[in-house]
């Protein structure tokens, strides 16, 4: 089993086409959507957790570029700014995966990119503007 | 054992000993209290984080024809600054808005900008438009004046904070049934996660409990610069209930700090936007604590697994001022990630920096060490506090 954490960039002539619904019967995949917006005439936006065997999730992927989906990985979408950061970690008690956490070391934050779900939790509860979305 | 003017001579031969309060918990657990505070000459201590009742006073260089801003109007990037002391007297508070800021009005308010960033501005180096409208007498015939200015334009600009530094604080839950914002941060619903504001083992008053060795005078460490206890803080609580190693139960005694802004820097000051609150300014704190006795090494022992806060509700009994016993915590417990609470595991989120509380107690070590900083004796106790005899 492969699984792949994905931002699908929909352009406006696609927001009809039933994408998800052809990755998980053409191509036996698992889509759990976190988070989706759709911007009329401009764009949707989607991030996916896909998971399937390795071919499928190629083919899938294969799917979607052939179909002008932009596919990208998350770690550009929700951004921790470390010279705003002043590490109090007050994020990490609102955060429902473990994406942030402290070091119990050096009590510094540790923001872990990959396991972030995109909830955004973390930017009302952060006072000095370190997070902040993309998406 | 040793006097502050011992530790002031040693400080300038520079053969002076010091460890941050964290070190010390070790040393004492090695060696014991009594070879630790043979030993150690100063304990350093640090905490860093929101500190609401923080703010600046300054004096405005006059221009020709002079104004008298007393009983006028003055705004700094538009944000109220108080203008009820003399001609070019003027105080501008850290929670300080603009006229147009919606606050709490388009709800939960994001608060960006206010006092606290007008203070972070000036330590930075930036010019702020300073904003101001007078009647006009005889002697101060000018009614407008607009400028921008950076804190070398200013006769003088200091930090002054009526109430800093709580020795011990709450941790705060939510028991009700929607997300709550709070100068304690975010709550989730149904106790979704435990908020505290403390470095632990690392806080300045917390490592001398019962303030035998700091009183009104005792020059710190603040915000990255030099600064002095003037006066117990605002709702010092002179006579709390005390619990194991003499710790206060509940949040007690504070202090009133001063400082000159310049010399600070914006590592250890910073402004802070509490989501659904206001604004704050995070501060660096520092007390060194001069190793008089060996009781005062035992009380700089105290680790973060006997530190205990009490937990309290801020949807209903905070707001509404009632007490209810709902358990305590260690801080050990609150740096592992989750506490128990009514067999529920709660994550929990600091807003004060131990990464930074250790940088600041760190860098008062540096400072004592390398004879940049002297300590003082306390002029007079706070109320409630005996001064120890050796000091």
């Amino acid at each position: 089993m492969a699984k792949k954490k994905l931002v699908l960039s929909f352009p406006p002539r696609l927001i009809q086409e039933p994408v998800t619904y052809n990755l998980i019967r053409q191509y036996d995949l698992q889509v759990n959507i976190l988070r989706a917006t759709v911007h009329p005439r401009e764009r949707g936006r989607m991030v996916v957790e896909l998971q399937g065997s390795k071919k499928s999730l190629d083919q899938g992927l294969a799917y979607l570029e052939e179909q002008g989906v932009q596919v990208d990985t998350l770690v550009q979408e929700m951004r921790h700014y470390d010279e705003r950061c002043v590490h109090c970690t007050a994020c990490t008690a609102v955060c429902p995966t473990d994406a942030l956490t402290v070091d119990s070391q050096t009590r510094e934050l540790v923001f872990d990119a990959s396991q972030c779900i995109m909830c955004e939790s973390c930017i009302a509860a952060c006072s000095y503007g370190a997070m902040e979305s993309q998406f | 054992m040793r006097s502050i003017e011992e530790i002031n001579a040693k400080i300038k031969s520079g053969k002076v000993v010091v460890a941050t309060a964290e070190e010390v918990v070790g040393l004492v657990k090695d060696k014991g209290v009594k070879a630790a505070a043979r030993q150690v000459d100063v304990v350093t201590t640090g905490t860093f984080g929101p500190m609401c009742s923080s703010g600046m006073y300054f004096n405005l260089k006059q221009s020709t024809p002079k104004i008298k801003c007393g009983g006028g109007r003055v705004t700094v990037d538009g944000v109220t600054a108080y203008a009820g002391w003399a001609a070019a007297d003027i105080c501008l508070g850290c929670t300080a808005l603009t006229d147009d800021d919606p606050r709490n009005a388009v709800y939960p308010g994001l608060f960006k900008f206010g006092g606290a960033h007008v203070i972070q501005k000036l330590v930075e180096g930036q010019k702020v438009k300073l904003e101001a409208k007078a009647y006009g007498t005889d002697c101060y015939p000018r009614k407008e004046y607009s400028a921008e200015l950076g804190l070398e334009d200013f006769n003088s600009a200091v930090l002054f904070n009526p109430r800093n530094a709580y020795q011990l604080y709450n941790v705060a839950i939510n028991l009700g049934q929607k997300t709550i914002y709070t100068y304690m941060g975010v709550l989730k619903p149904r106790i979704g996660n435990a908020n505290y504001s403390t470095t632990g083992a690392l806080s300045p008053l917390l490592n001398d409990p019962k303030l035998r060795t700091l009183g009104i005078g005792t020059r710190i460490f603040l915000g990255g610069g030099q600064g002095y206890i003037i006066w117990p803080g605002t709702q010092h609580v002179a006579e709390p209930k005390r619990g194991e190693h003499d710790l206060p139960l509940t949040p007690s005694a504070t202090v009133a700090v001063i400082g000159d802004l310049r010399g600070m820097n914006v590592k250890y000051l910073r402004a802070a936007s509490l989501t659904g609150y206001g604004v704050s300014l995070s501060l660096g704190f520092g007390l060194p604590i001069p190793v008089v006795d060996e009781e005062v090494m035992a009380f700089c022992a105290i680790s973060d697994a006997e530190i205990t806060y009490p937990i309290v509700d801020y949807s209903e009994n905070y707001p509404l001022g009632r007490v209810a016993d709902l358990g305590r915590v260690s801080m050990a417990e609150l740096m592992s990630g989750s506490i128990e609470i009514n067999g529920k595991k709660v994550p929990t989120g600091c807003l004060a920096s131990r990464a930074v509380g250790r940088q600041v107690a760190l860098e008062l070590k540096q400072m004592i060490s390398e004879g940049r900083f002297l300590l003082t004796r306390p002029v007079a106790p706070l109320p409630g506090a005996q001064l120890a005899a050796a000091l």
